[in-house]
């Protein structure tokens, strides 16, 4: 059984955080990519609040809120980018979408 | 006593819950799969919300990611119909890089965590702060009055520039 202390929570975040981030860089499927930024916002927003709750304060909290709107929008338009890349290109992989490369 | 040996099984219950389901998110090779794993990890990290008193952003949490975002990524998944057997893994030069910064972040936080002075008290005996809906409000129409008004106007814009990019281009 593990300790619920702050380090606990930073240390659940950091390790939240890392798996998103191997998402993002090993797949290939756009989408997925999404979800992986996605999993590596979520593990901020863990650190804010465990650290807001054991501060006593408020601030991290609010933060948490403003992650949230942004969060939402940016799914919202990167998913709207994604289905317009899928019409030109009839593909997510973006392996196969380097255009801007050669 | 009686109380912290809970709230420790409880974290550790929610932190399971958590890592599984996002390490399912990412690996899954299936795509409708990984939506549903990170659905789980959303509903372990609302659960560590409440265990820090903010239920509010547990709520939140649920209504807008699992009720909005996932239904999203499912709606579009569902929509374009990709293979899922195309969402394979890169393997090459990225799959090293990306396990050498992991192991950076790792050690990083590690290192942070080691020597850090953080306040540690008794989750159970902190006086809970966030657990008021006039707290919060209290703070988003004083101190964050401006960064509320930015993102009203970030999601005005968000919302029209969906519009203009799912137009069909003639």
């Amino acid at each position: 059984m593990i300790q619920s202390s702050l380090l606990a929570y930073i240390g659940l975040s950091a390790i939240l955080f890392a798996i998103g981030f191997i998402g993002v860089l090993l797949r290939r499927n756009a989408i997925v990519i999404f979800m992986s930024l996605e999993l590596m916002l979520i593990a901020s927003t863990l650190a804010l609040v465990a650290f807001s709750k054991f501060n006593g304060t408020m601030d991290g909290d609010v933060f948490v809120f403003f992650i949230l709107t942004v969060a939402a929008a940016e799914v919202a338009v990167g998913l709207a980018i994604v289905v317009a890349l899928f019409r030109q290109k009839q593909t997510i992989q973006v392996s196969e979408l380097d255009s801007l490369k050669h | 006593m009686e109380a912290a040996i809970m709230v420790n099984l409880m974290f550790t219950v929610f932190a399971l819950v958590t890592v599984i389901g996002a390490i399912g998110a990412v690996l899954s090779r299936n795509t409708v799969n990984a939506a549903m794993c990170l659905l789980v990890c959303l509903g372990g990290v609302a659960g560590l919300f409440v265990e820090l008193d903010a239920f509010l952003l547990a709520f939140l949490l649920i209504l807008v990611y699992a009720g909005a975002v996932v239904a999203l990524f499912l709606f579009i998944i569902m929509l374009l119909d990709v293979k899922g057997s195309l969402g394979g893994i890169n393997r090459n030069f990225s799959t090293v890089a990306s396990l050498a910064a992991v192991a950076l972040i790792i050690a990083g936080v590690a290192a942070f965590l080691r020597n850090a002075v953080l306040p540690t008290p008794n989750p159970a005996s902190v006086l809970s702060v966030g657990d008021t809906l006039k707290s919060y409000a209290e703070l988003l129409f004083t101190t964050y009055l401006l960064p509320v008004e930015v993102v009203g106007f970030l999601l005005l814009s968000a919302m029209l520039g969906v519009i203009a990019l799912s137009r069909k281009s003639t």
